[in-house]
């Protein structure tokens, strides 16, 4: 490993090479500038440390350049390599994987500045740079990202153009790599468009490819959903068909947790297939999921998900699931019916697991719950009384529940009386068993709103929820929310509406910031396009651009074809470009040069070294007939050219005369 | 910039070029760069440039990450743009090769060349090579640029440039656009004179004596008379015309030894020819120097005797060209 890091470290062999000019303190200042802004984004993921020492790097190497000294002895470098190679060894345990990478780079990025001294290292450097610039894609492809990443290439460039021409004025460089730029647009969106889309990997990604994000797991105790509430974060997003359906009916459904142990829920095993556990009827929703990745398979679909894709399978608790966790933002079609019954035969396992409870656990619910059983007729009857006792409870729903020990559901039912819906969800389903009725808790989001700008139902995570499936005789599973019981606004107007006061929520989520509230729906709507358009546009959605533009079945070769005839084309008009700007003479001296041609064609072409009177004495004798005419035209030219004043009748004149030639 | 190693590949390239090209005969001035006579092709930086892209490009496959292809087409697109940018700075620059000063063999000749931009825009990292030298500059917007480009000498006669190429890597330093031309110019490499030369070889003659000669010369003032065009402004009596009278010219003359014969058949007989070649150049520097008349006597040519600039550009461009086909005038 060191072996690798001395060869990858710029230590130069061939001292015979000629010494290049050194780096002077202008092309250091583009240099550096481009390294500062690329390395700025990567501040918000690089290790602590990592970040301080890449920027301290870049203002030694500042300092040095602005003092003009040389660059710092080899061996310091190499000793702050190898400090390097042991702090990221520490920090990652491995130096082969996305983040050890990204951190290795970006810091000998700022060694490679520190010893640069020839043109090829500064054109090294300038490649660590546009690496680094594509790695922020790695975390973040959203729109400022991608504008700082633009102007980072922008200001890199600049600095290959400062190397090229050292003596040029600075304002010139920037116009030149603008220029630049600007001409290799065109290509970028030709090529982006045209270019066969591949669908990754093409080789085994390092494990740590997808990191950690936040959303819901596998398990439910109190405090695990509060916590997500805090995030505005953007979970999905959905495109109806036809109207959305009511707030109330927006139960996305996520892991079903059944097994207890007096504290943490977690999720039963379960079995898969590719058709749903339930007979579809009933009315129908269709509409297109955008979920970001979150890693995990589920899919969080609409209650409860129809058979629309072979991508989809679907579970015996009724969540959708994916084939594959999700790894990138990913589009799906997907249909719902809100209204069937669903579990009417249910498996005796699953509704004994659905009634098993810890025996030492929460003594008071247990009592309570058989306080309210007694003498029911019916489940259905327990579940209105449980219900009754709920509702008449003055609860009162919070972000910040008071923490709560092992008997959760006792200490929340008893004593604070203030809890999130995790609270309100487990309480209810340790009463529930404990009165003998098969209950399980059921984790996704609950709402989103319509951002009016694009009609697309966004869900956050602050909209996470936890509610409960009753399992009833005749009705199979019965969705009850309990929150909704104590705090009916939840379900109806979101969160916000909800919270009694402000209660610690995100400055985004608060009713009254109206203006901000407008500004982020135009926000998101870009966004989202950017997300659809520009990092969603894959295989699928390029097949149907070229459908549309009349390519109905294109393989790689037409696609190809396509591709170097419009490249070609673009070649042909930077050519044209570039050979208009050719002339630029004074009106004069294009005069003289139309006239010179025009002779020419008539085999009487003038020599380099003939002045223009002796042009057309030579003029005079080969046309007699004209000899006044040319006379006239070379003495006023002379004149123009050599004599005091120039004045503009005079010119035209001689255009006249020399348009006058034409007939002769 | 040569590296050792590109040496072969040079010499390869230049072969390959005057067999498509047909590059051997030397061109009148001035020499005209229009598109079909540049050529473009990227450097080893512009190599490792595309290199990296293409990394780049797998990355972005690989992690699905649909702004790196934009990224690194972005990147391919700007590279091409640099190319027709690179082509551009050469097109339509037009050369012409100046005469060039003789110099003595082991000196460094100058070829100068005046490059005219017609262009009203600057042209940026121009550089021109011939005879494995290289000399960089810019031309500003519409401005007639001269550039010398030194080359040391190895053996007397006439030098040309030869095969010069014009080359330019702007805006990137990842394209380089060229032309080759091969200039009609020659510059005159004198022999070098011997270091440490006998004294001057005074002609024994009987005649020859002591007896001086007044001559116009420039040692010691012998009056004024009237005008004529060719007179050195410096020897015009400026005072009297000051005073409103004729342009008159101050005559000087100088008293001289006698013609000295620099005959290559009197040299010792063990000296080769670049040897007496060496010789004769540094006795004719000699009586130069010493404001003596000398006469140089060569086999199968003869400069009779005088003094001065002109005479002894004469003489040295004789010793130069000693033993080359004489051209037919």
């Amino acid at each position: 490993m060191i072996g690798r890091l001395l060869r990858a470290l710029p230590i130069r062999r061939h001292s015979t090479a000629p010494p290049e000019r050194a780096l002077d303190r202008r092309q250091g200042a583009w240099l550096l500038g481009g390294a500062a802004l690329t390395l700025a984004p990567h501040a918000l993921w690089l290790p602590a440390w990592a970040s301080a020492l890449a920027a301290l790097l870049l203002c030694w190497r500042g300092l040095l350049l602005w003092r003009g000294k040389r660059p710092p002895a080899r061996l310091l470098l190499l000793a702050v390599a190898v400090a390097v190679a042991v702090g990221v060894r520490l920090e990652f345990g491995h130096f082969f994987g996305r983040e050890p990478g990204v951190t290795l780079l970006a810091l000998l990025l700022g060694l490679k500045l520190l010893e640069s001294r020839a043109a090829r290292d500064i054109r090294a450097g300038v490649l660590l740079c546009l690496f680094l610039q594509l790695a922020i894609f790695l975390e973040d492809q959203s729109l400022p990202v991608a504008a700082l990443a633009l102007g980072a290439s922008l200001v890199t460039l600049g600095a290959l153009v400062a190397l090229a021409d050292p003596g040029g004025p600075q304002r010139e460089h920037l116009r030149t790599a603008t220029l630049l730029v600007a001409q290799g647009l065109p290509f970028m969106l030709l090529f982006f468009v045209l270019f066969p889309r591949v669908q990754g990997p093409l080789w085994g990604l390092p494990a740590d490819a997808f990191s950690a994000r936040t959303g819901l797991s596998e398990t439910m105790d109190p405090g695990s959903i509060s916590e997500l509430s805090l995030s505005s974060a953007i979970v999905m997003r959905a495109v109806f068909d036809g109207a959305p359906p009511a707030p109330t009916q927006r139960y996305w459904r996520g892991p079903v947790l059944t097994e207890f142990d007096g504290r943490t829920w977690r999720a039963a095993p379960f079995v898969e297939a590719e058709t749903p556990f339930y007979v579809v009827s009933g009315p129908r929703l269709d509409y297109t999921l955008t979920l970001e990745p979150h890693n995990r398979r589920w899919l969080l679909a609409l209650d409860f998900a129809g058979s629309a894709s072979p991508a989809i399978r679907h579970a015996s608790d009724y969540h959708a699931l994916a084939v594959t966790p999700l790894r990138v933002r990913s589009r799906l079609a997907l249909t719902a019916y809100p209204d069937i019954l669903t579990g009417l035969e249910e498996d005796a396992d699953v509704l004994s697991a659905a009634l098993r409870l810890p025996a030492d656990s929460n003594p008071r619910s247990r009592a309570l719950a058989a306080e309210l059983a007694a003498g029911a007729a019916s489940d259905r009857e327990t579940l209105a009384r449980v219900i009754d006792y709920l509702r008449s409870g003055r609860y009162i729903y919070t972000l910040r529940p008071p923490l709560l020990g092992r008997h959760s559901a006792d200490e929340f039912l008893f004593d604070t009386r203030r809890g999130f819906c995790e609270h309100f969800a487990s309480a209810f389903a340790v009463l529930m068993r404990a009165a003998g009725v098969p209950t399980r808790v059921v984790t996704g989001y609950q709402g989103g709103e319509i951002n009016p700008v694009d009609g697309n139902l966004v869900v956050r995570q602050s909209d996470a929820h936890a509610w409960n499936e009753v399992w009833l005789t005749g009705s199979g599973w019965v969705r009850v929310d309990p929150t909704a019981l104590a705090a009916p606004q939840r379900i109806d107007d979101g969160l916000a509406a909800a919270l009694a006061e402000f209660d610690g929520l995100p400055l985004m989520l608060r009713a009254d910031m109206e203006w901000l509230r407008a500004l982020r729906y135009q926000w998101e709507a870009v966004s989202n396009a950017w997300n659809q358009r520009v990092l969603g546009y894959d295989t699928e959605r390029q097949r149907a651009l070229l459908a549309r533009i009349g390519f109905e079945r294109v393989d790689a070769t037409t696609l190809a074809a396509i591709l170097s005839l419009a490249t070609a084309a673009l070649f042909g008009v930077l050519y044209l470009w570039a050979i208009r700007q050719r002339r630029a003479q004074d009106p004069l001296e294009r005069q003289w040069a139309r006239f010179c041609t025009r002779m020419a064609r008539q085999g009487l072409g003038r020599e380099p070294w003939e002045g223009p009177l002796d042009y057309a004495d030579r003029l005079a004798r080969a046309r007699p007939g004209q000899a006044d005419a040319l006379r006239t035209i070379c003495a006023s030219y002379a004149s123009l050219r050599y004599g005091r004043d120039v004045d503009k009748d005079a010119l035209n004149a001689l255009r006249h005369r020399i348009d006058a030639l034409r007939n002769p | 910039m040569m590296r050792p190693g590109q040496g072969r590949a040079l010499r390869m390239l230049e072969r390959a070029e005057r067999w498509l090209f047909r590059i051997g005969t030397p061109e009148p001035a001035p020499i005209r760069l229009v598109q079909r006579r540049i050529y473009v092709l990227p450097t080893p930086a512009g190599l490792a440039f595309a290199a990296a892209l293409a990394t780049m490009l797998l990355a972005s496959i690989n992690y699905n990450l649909s702004l790196g292809y934009g990224f690194v087409f972005l990147l391919g697109g700007t590279a091409m743009a640099s190319m027709v940018h690179a082509f551009r700075n050469l097109l339509g620059l037009s050369i012409r090769a100046e005469r060039c000063e003789p110099v003595f063999c082991g000196d460094t000749a100058g070829f100068v060349f005046s490059i005219d931009n017609t262009r009203n825009r600057r042209r940026p990292s121009l550089s021109l090579r011939a005879h494995g030298q290289q000399v960089g500059f810019d031309t500003g917007p519409a401005q007639l640029t001269r550039v010398c480009l030194p080359c040391p000498t190895t053996r007397r006669g006439q030098l040309s440039p030869g095969r010069t190429v014009i080359q330019t890597t702007w805006p990137l330093g990842l394209i380089r656009a060229w032309s080759v031309f091969v200039p009609e110019q020659h510059c005159v490499v004198y022999p070098a004179p011997e270091p440490d030369p006998p004294a001057l070889p005074e002609d024994a003659g009987a005649d020859a004596g002591m007896r001086g000669r007044s001559r116009d010369g420039d040692d010691d003032f012998t009056g004024l008379r009237t005008h004529r065009s060719a007179d050195s402004p410096r020897h015009v009596a400026w005072k009297v015309l000051a005073r409103g009278g004729p342009m008159l010219t101050k005559s000087y003359a100088s008293w001289s030894s006698p013609d000295l014969v620099l005959d290559w058949s009197q040299l010792p007989q063990q000296l080769d020819d670049e040897r007496r070649l060496s010789r004769l150049t540094a006795w004719l520097l000699a009586a130069e120097q010493h404001n003596r008349r000398y006469a140089l006597k060569l086999p199968g040519c003869e400069v009779a005797s005088g003094q001065g600039k002109a005479h002894l550009e004469c003489c040295l461009g004789e010793l130069a060209r000693f033993g080359a086909p004489r051209e037919e005038a």
